[in-house]
């Protein structure tokens, strides 16, 4: 993975000053609320409802153990034991102190981690393919492009004070595991006559108006990556609206210039900045590129799993991907045991998930969107020895893709701006499948909750999603049925009339009850959705 | 006419000529005009559309009413790419935690509501060691140190 040389390191120990001495200013009285909101904001400082929430980055979900630990420590000596996994694959703190939040992020950098720009309205952390360098079917490592635009994106001097926050993803396979085109910047890096390039999405996202990425450009040569997203960037800074917060995603400016207008004034732009430098030298991305090669994958590891123990031969079926080396998976720790909280992980659980890391996949390991844990490279022999490890300590639940397998935004428990809460309706919903056995004949299903319109539970995106919504001051949940963030990209729909906290948890197993009735042989709930429509989840709803 | 520099205490330049002696005019008056040679850039114009008219120009000031619209950045580094040597000037509700920023997209002279003090801006403009990418600045970006 990658490493600090020692300018990236002088860049967040300068950051660290910086916000020791804003957070000083702060504190005296020098810098008014409204003054130190924007300048916390980008070092990933929310005022949440109860306490202060750090946001901290994960550059495209990849940690080593060192790293893991650094994480665990913080939960201990700044929060209450615990942190949450989030789908930027970053982790959250739910109760920190202004006084320490330095310290914090000085913690962070001595294992080179920060804050940087996990909030705001400027370029967010770069997220990822989390199988990327693991995966069977990518192209290429993905990671090495996030690097360079994750460097190109820091203190970026013209967009550090854009219309809204901006968030980029990369991926480098036609399977999309990192809701690609419901980013402001999807970029997939593809092949056009055996040359690489970068395919751009721009303009999609979730929020109150969801939209899917129009594609804009569909190669762009290596050397003018960081430079075309550049163009995009500008256009967006000089036209994307600022009179309306709701309004000022570049989802809405590709929208109302229509997406060829948008591309050629990012054409235009982009001619005119080619002769402007702003393209690092291809030996970067070579350079950064060293920092991905594969691990010494062992050649000719066992294929074979001994399967005879039940529970464990479930887990392999449910938490592990195919791996592009022989004798190798990815296996995932699922975070959503049920009755959690999808995505919270204590200090003792990251602690163990790092020593696993360390000990099975080559220090490694990543934050998935769906808030869960993955090992990217750990051999098939010991599998047995992982899974023993993880179930001891409560995470070795094997629902990865199932319903149970939540994606929850912190909602009303946790966040200022929630209607609702989310995280009893993610526990009732995993209690109530596991508890009537459902699970394993639902197969995939992805159920996404939001508690209010900014979805950041991505519920737009979920076969099954739910939004919380403030009904005359009650709680109400809005079901919606046939989303996808994956390459078969779609928004879901709202079924009808919102349901309280008891109805939604019914709502959403007369729903699932439709498609074990309705399905043909090996349709999952969204194909079954999508060929018989909205009407009979309707009837059986509401009828 | 009056020297506005004389009277302005706020104003910082980090510039060598002397400050033009009129006030702005303008976008639109001064694409109409041809005797002006100081014109404020508002966060809704385009800045573009001076370009042709760059050799008359001895000032721009680019106005950032709120500290939050940050247009004003990109107004600032499209003149300079265009080869705008003369002044460009931010004004308006400019902070220190702005400055940075602003002096790598090209801005010589702050003339902010609120007047900086000296320490802070000089604490604000020595903060980064380094770059990442190049700008309307001089300065090398890492990059380029990287593989010098």
């Amino acid at each position: 993975m990658y490493l600090y040389d020692q300018y990236d390191q002088q860049m967040v120990d300068a950051r660290v000053a910086e916000f020791r001495d804003q957070a000083k200013r702060r504190l005296d009285g020098k810098l008014t609320e409204d003054q130190f909101k924007p300048l916390r904001l980008m070092n990933g400082l929310y005022l949440q409802l109860h306490a202060y929430m750090l946001r901290v980055a994960i550059p495209y979900g990849t940690l080593n153990s060192r790293q893991m630990h650094a994480l665990a420590d913080i939960a201990d000596k700044y929060d209450r034991g615990y942190g949450h996994f989030t789908t930027r694959q970053n982790i959250q703190y739910n109760w920190i102190k202004l006084e320490e939040a330095a310290d914090i992020l000085a913690d962070l950098a001595k294992v080179e981690m920060h804050a940087i720009q996990t909030s705001g309205n400027c370029i967010r952390n770069i997220s990822s393919d989390h199988f990327a360098g693991a995966a069977k079917d990518e192209l290429v490592d993905p990671r090495p492009y996030a690097e360079l635009l994750r460097q190109w994106s820091s203190f970026h001097p013209e967009f550090s004070y854009l219309p809204r926050k901006f968030k980029i993803a990369v991926i480098a396979s036609d399977t999309d595991r990192a809701a690609m085109r419901l980013h402001d910047i999807g970029i997939q890096i593809v092949e056009q006559d055996g040359e690489l390039g970068a395919a751009f999405y721009v303009g999609g996202g979730m929020g109150r108006t969801p939209m899917i990425a129009p594609c804009i450009k569909d190669f762009v040569p290596l050397d003018r990556l960081v430079t075309y997203a550049e163009a995009c960037l500008r256009v967006y800074n000089r036209y994307g609206r600022r009179d309306n917060k709701y309004k000022a995603r570049i989802k809405i400016l590709v929208h109302e210039m229509g997406s060829e207008e948008y591309t050629k004034a990012v054409d235009e732009e982009f001619a005119r900045m080619l002769d402007e430098g702003i393209e690092p030298p291809f030996a970067e991305l070579e350079r950064i590129r060293t920092f991905f090669q594969d691990p010494a994958f062992e050649a000719g590891a066992s294929e074979e799993i001994d399967r005879s123990d039940p529970d464990f031969a479930l887990w392999v079926d449910r938490n592990t991907v195919a791996h592009k080396a022989p004798g190798y998976v990815s296996a995932v720790i699922s975070l959503k045991p049920v009755g959690g909280i999808p995505g919270d992980a204590t200090s003792e659980q990251m602690r163990l998930m790092a020593d696993l890391a360390k000990q099975f996949s080559f220090d490694e390991c990543r934050v998935m969107h769906t808030q869960n844990i993955v090992l990217p490279h750990v051999r098939k022999a010991d599998l047995h020895a992982l899974w023993t490890a993880l179930d001891g300590a409560g995470l070795g639940s094997p629902n990865l893709d199932t319903v149970e397998d939540i994606i929850a935004c912190p909602g009303l428990d946790y966040c200022s701006l929630a209607n609702a809460r989310s995280i009893p309706v993610a526990q009732k919903i995993s209690e109530r499948f596991a508890a009537n056995g459902k699970t394993a004949e639902l197969g995939q299903l992805k159920l996404k909750i939001s508690g209010c319109i900014n979805a950041c539970g991505h519920h737009h995106a979920g076969h099954i999603g739910i939004l919380g919504v403030d009904k005359k001051g009650v709680e109400n949940y809005q079901l919606l049925l046939g989303g996808s963030e994956a390459e078969d990209v779609s928004l879901a729909k709202i079924t009808g009339p919102g349901f309280d906290e008891a109805g939604i948890v019914d709502a959403v197993e007369t729903a699932a009850d439709v498609y074990l009735r309705e399905r043909q042989d090996g349709e999952r709930f969204l194909d079954t959705y999508r060929r018989i429509g909205m009407t009979p989840f309707k009837e059986a709803l509401y009828g | 006419m009056a020297d506005l520099s004389s009277e302005n205490d706020t104003l910082i330049r980090y510039r060598e000529d002397d400050p033009v002696d009129h006030a702005a005019v303008t976008v639109d008056s001064f694409l109409d005009q041809s005797s002006a040679s100081a014109v404020r850039v508002e966060p809704g114009d385009d800045a573009r559309e001076l370009i042709p008219h760059l050799e008359r120009l001895a000032l721009v000031e680019v106005n950032f009413p709120a500290f939050g619209d940050g247009r004003g950045y990109s107004s600032a580094r499209l003149l300079r790419e265009a080869g705008y040597k003369g002044e460009l000037r931010a004004v308006g509700d400019v902070l220190v935690d702005q400055v940075a920023y602003m002096r790598r997209c090209g801005f010589d002279a702050f003339d902010p509501d609120a007047p900086l003090s000296e320490s802070d801006l000089e604490t604000a403009l020595s903060r980064w060691p380094e770059v990442y990418q190049s700008a309307a600045d001089a300065r090398t970006p890492i990059w380029s140190k990287r593989h010098a």
